[in-house]
């Protein structure tokens, strides 16, 4: 009943290619940008806003880049925290050596840099292809981190390697509470993510993806497979860069090489692939899972301590996440490849029809 | 001289450990096409079980048989509840169940056994031998030359397995096509039962070697990682490329810790083995023994 | 009278009133002329092609020439280098020895990229269409060289990303009209059944505008039907716009039925090259394809 196009023509190209061509689509989605904007950091406390949402949205920006690589372009990258480190270290330089420097522009600068180191990296694949390309990221995951740890200059020869980040300062104000982060973040999130699809729909999207499909084929159409995949390990790199700046910056309050683990790099990729390779809600929808998961256990093993008495010692807890991961991701590959995303399609064409079966 | 003798053959036989858990790799690649990324996690759980049976008291001749059954049971659960769903989806997406089935394992190892670390003591001791460090002034260890034995051992019994037997050609044709095997008639289940078994008693010789080197820890699943370079340079189903790639690796690694470490700071050792194999797959992008990939369009 | 020629003294009448646009136009008008007068200079021209992949020789000093606005077949027994040939035209594969002469400019092989903004487009034997996307994004991507706009431009969606994109998309809701696949625009490619992606195949080379277009195998795999729609395709593009076609074909009746000349290929060796009536013709092609009848 609610869920009808019925009536819903599409009078023109510009109507029919909007990014959310049903009209029940675009309210939900503009409620659910007011409540986010608008409701949440009233309503929300410090805990969920500080613990749950703003690492949710971070997440979710770097898994949107690892999408853009992975699920986009079809190269596979296990060095998505060495590139969030990047965005991090090179935000924490360009604060402290450019005086009076924009913090909003000392993101860009760090996610620029990224950007140019996931050029560098990205050049092997030119050559090397399909999963061979998992070893180019690697290297990247490690050297990279050694790096930053080796040469003194990027952490300001401070002994103990751990940076405090600068306080975000934007026209004055000053952004110190849980709330005044979480819409910050949640601002810049929304910005990346509304071009992220635009450039999805668009003519680079479909060079990405047909690189992934078929490189052979994309190359006879004229598409230069070169700046194609380039491009793709640049703004994802881009993107991931900008997260780890506000991971570092947002939510950690430190510049610390420890915190982009190749452990991060696993995380974020299984954000994507049980989100939903290849999709913009995917990334969303995964990192929304990831976040959730540990509090959910944590919820539950309390609850089964009070309620049944059934006592799992803290250490169990971690090991439980795995395990859970670790299976979820093979479940997933198994029954739906394609993810969360592809979960919520279904959903929609289920809802399309109801309360009818047919 | 004797200096770079002595790590250079410290290299090369770190590289046999190598080799040990990249030979797990390529038997399960051999025979159904998928990188098993879990095999890091299948070494640590081999070596923790075995520990952990001897902490419960069992002597070492019973807990290593008693381990064997563990890690083939583990095998074929994988086969079956892994695998056999997944039958022929491209290979990116067993690999990354295999790295859900990675943290599976190891999330299930230290639940069950515990995460402290723990020694290994295989009754090798890892002393320089004598009677070559008198002779010759080199260092090196007991325990590494009986670790390369082994290895020489079974990397000949698993290329003769291969190459001689009916279940080997078998094996080899389920690595190329699974539904074109299905279509002739392998029995694939059993096939890979098989080789998942094979791979798990592989990942036992590995875990206890490894483990008796360097005790016991969560660490070792990333022993996976390092077999990556080994796989890219030996080709990811040549057996004897697993030893050459391991050897090459192990002692590139040294001698690049030792003699370029001190310029750079040193820690080179994390990630020089990904950056060498990485240059090298830019001037041969099918690996050592690997076979050019023509597109046929 | 052939199929071909009966279409081709068709209404010249409608030329001018023709909706698509561009080129076309200025060759309709050569076309109301005569059929002969059509067919131009060679745009095209093979020299001594050998072309090996290790041990095995695909092509053997093969050398003819392609006329402009003509459709030239290509065939031969199985093996015999056909897609092989294409392959080196296009670029995809680089020959060990001989020239690639076009429209004037004389080369040691192709680049892809280069022969796509030259005007060529082509279809793959086994369907090159990219799964993950939709008909319609797989259309697009054949318009790819004609959108100029950065991926700034195209990540805000404004001015000439916006522009483009919309243009675009009427260019390619023409060729959707032209191919009659309306029905299927949204459809990801990997559900449709084979001779709809074929079709799809033959939309992407067309949205490039292309001014030859290169058919490995268009109609494989098709029933009577089928094939028949694919024919009127193939002529109306060949005599709308103009298109030089160079077709790899089994079907003997489509072949001598549809092209001013033939190459025949067998072990990759020139046999034959000639009209067709002379090709059915030739003992040596008879008796490594064509066959005796009894």
């Amino acid at each position: 009943m609610l869920y009808r196009e019925a009536g819903q023509f599409k009078v023109s190209y510009a109507k029919d290619q909007q990014i959310f061509p049903i009209r029940q689509d675009r309210i939900a989605v503009l409620a659910l940008v007011a409540v986010a904007f608008l409701v949440v950091p009233f309503v929300g406390n410090q805990y969920w806003l500080s613990a749950i949402f703003i690492p949710f949205l971070i997440f979710s920006l770097a898994a949107l880049g690892l999408n853009i690589l992975t699920g986009y372009a079809g190269q596979l990258s296990l060095g998505t925290a060495a590139f969030m480190a990047v965005g991090a270290f090179a935000s924490y330089n360009f604060m402290l050596r450019v005086p009076g420097m924009p913090i909003l522009l000392a993101f860009a600068g760090g996610g620029t840099v990224a950007a140019l180191v996931g050029i560098l990296f990205g050049l092997p694949s030119l050559r090397i292809r399909g999963f061979y390309l998992v070893v180019a990221t690697l290297a990247a995951q490690f050297f990279i981190l050694w790096f930053l740890t080796k040469v003194g200059w990027i952490t300001n020869y401070s002994s103990s390697g751990v940076i405090t980040a600068q306080q975000i300062v934007i026209l004055g104000y000053v952004f110190d509470t849980a709330t005044s982060k979480y819409l910050l973040v949640l601002g810049i999130v929304a910005v990346m993510a509304l071009a992220a699809k635009n450039m999805a729909r668009g003519n680079v999207g479909r060079s990405w993806m047909a690189v992934r499909d078929m490189d052979v084929a994309a190359e006879v159409i004229g598409i230069r497979l070169m700046r194609a995949k380039l491009l793709a390990f640049a703004v994802s790199s881009f993107y991931c860069g900008v997260a780890g700046a506000l991971f570092a910056y947002a939510y950690l309050g430190t510049v610390e090489p420890e915190a982009f683990s190749l452990d991060l790099s696993f995380r974020i990729l299984f954000m994507v692939i049980l989100g939903g390779v290849g999709t913009v809600l995917g990334s969303f929808l995964g990192a929304a899972f990831v976040t959730l998961v540990p509090v959910l256990l944590s919820v539950t093993v309390r609850f089964l301590d009070s309620n049944l008495n059934l006592h799992i010692a803290e250490s169990a807890i971690s090991n439980l996440e795995l395990m859970v991961f670790g299976s979820l991701i093979i479940f997933f590959l198994i029954v739906e490849p394609h993810g969360l995303a592809r979960l919520w399609q279904i959903a929609k064409e289920k809802l399309r029809l109801w309360p009818f079966p047919h | 001289m004797s200096f770079f003798f002595e790590v250079l053959i410290g290299g090369l036989l770190s590289g046999v450990m190598y080799s040990l858990v990249a030979l797990g790799f390529v038997l399960i690649y051999k025979a159904s096409g998928v990188f098993n990324f879990a095999q890091g996690a299948m070494v640590f759980f081999a070596a923790l079980t075995y520990v952990g049976l001897l902490e419960h008291g069992l002597s070492p001749w019973l807990s290593i048989p008693a381990t064997l059954v563990v890690m083939i049971v583990l095998g074929l659960v994988t086969e079956r509840v892994v695998l056999r769903p997944l039958v022929n989806q491209p290979q990116i997406t067993l690999f990354m169940a295999t790295i859900g089935l990675a943290f599976f394992i190891e999330g299930l190892a230290q639940l069950v056994w515990g995460a402290n670390v723990r020694g290994l003591e295989l009754g090798l001791q890892d002393e320089p031998m004598q009677w070559l460090t008198d002779t010759t002034g080199m260092n090196v260890s007991k325990f590494d030359l009986v670790a390369a034995g082994v290895a020489a051992l079974l990397v000949t019994a698993l290329a003769l397995f291969f190459s001689r037997t009916r279940i080997g050609r078998a094996l080899r044709a389920v690595a190329d096509d699974h539904q074109a095997a299905l279509a002739v008639g392998i029995p694939l289940q059993q096939i890979w039962a098989i080789v998942w078994a094979v791979a798990g008693a592989v990942a036992l010789v590995a875990g206890l070697l490894w483990g008796a080197r360097n005790g016991v820890q969560f660490a070792l699943t990333f022993v996976a990682l390092k077999a990556l370079p080994v796989l890219i340079l030996g080709g990811f189903d040549s057996i004897p490329g697993a030893i050459v790639g391991g050897l090459i690796i192990g002692a590139s690694e040294k001698l690049a810790e030792v003699y370029l470490g001190p310029f750079v700071g040193g820690g080179i050792e994390g990630w020089f083995s990904y950056v060498f194999a990485l240059t090298f797959l830019l001037f041969r992008p099918e690996g050592l023994f690997g076979e050019k990939h023509i597109d046929r369009v | 009278m052939t199929t071909k020629q009966m279409s081709a003294a068709g209404p010249s009448q409608g030329a001018n009133s023709s909706p698509s646009g561009g080129s076309a136009a200025a060759e309709l008008n050569n076309e109301v002329a005569s059929v002969g007068a059509r067919i131009g200079d060679p745009v095209l021209k093979l020299d001594n092609i050998s072309l090996s992949f290790g041990g095995v020789k695909a092509l053997s000093d093969i050398s003819f020439d392609v006329r402009e606005h003509e459709i030239r077949a290509i065939i031969g027994p199985n093996g015999a280098g056909k897609s092989s040939m294409l392959n080196v035209i296009n670029g995809v594969y680089r020959p060990q020895k001989g020239t690639i002469t076009f429209r004037g400019a004389v080369r040691r092989d192709m680049d892809p990229h280069d022969a796509a903004a030259h005007g060529i487009a082509r279809t793959f034997q086994n369907i090159a269409l990219f799964r993950g996307m939709s008909v319609l994004d797989n259309i697009m991507t054949g318009r790819n060289l004609k959108m100029h706009a950065s991926f700034l431009e195209q990540a805000i969606w404004v001015g000439r990303a916006r522009r483009e994109e919309l243009e675009n998309r009427a260019k390619v809701e023409e060729v959707i009209d032209f191919l009659e696949i309306q029905h299927i625009r949204k459809t990801p490619v990997g559900r449709l059944p084979y001779g709809l992606q074929k079709r799809v195949e033959l939309a992407r080379a067309l949205a490039a505008e292309p001014t030859m277009l290169l058919l490995d195998e268009p109609m494989a795999g098709m029933n009577v039907e089928e094939k028949q729609d694919m024919c009127r395709f193939v002529l109306d593009v060949n005599e709308q716009y103009g298109t030089t076609i160079v077709l790899i074909e089994h079907d003997m009746g489509v072949v001598m039925d549809i092209s001013d000349r033939v190459v025949v290929l067998d072990y990759g060796k020139k046999i034959g090259d000639g009209p067709p009536d002379e090709i059915r013709s030739n003992q040596a092609v008879i008796d490594a394809y064509l066959g005796v009848a009894h």
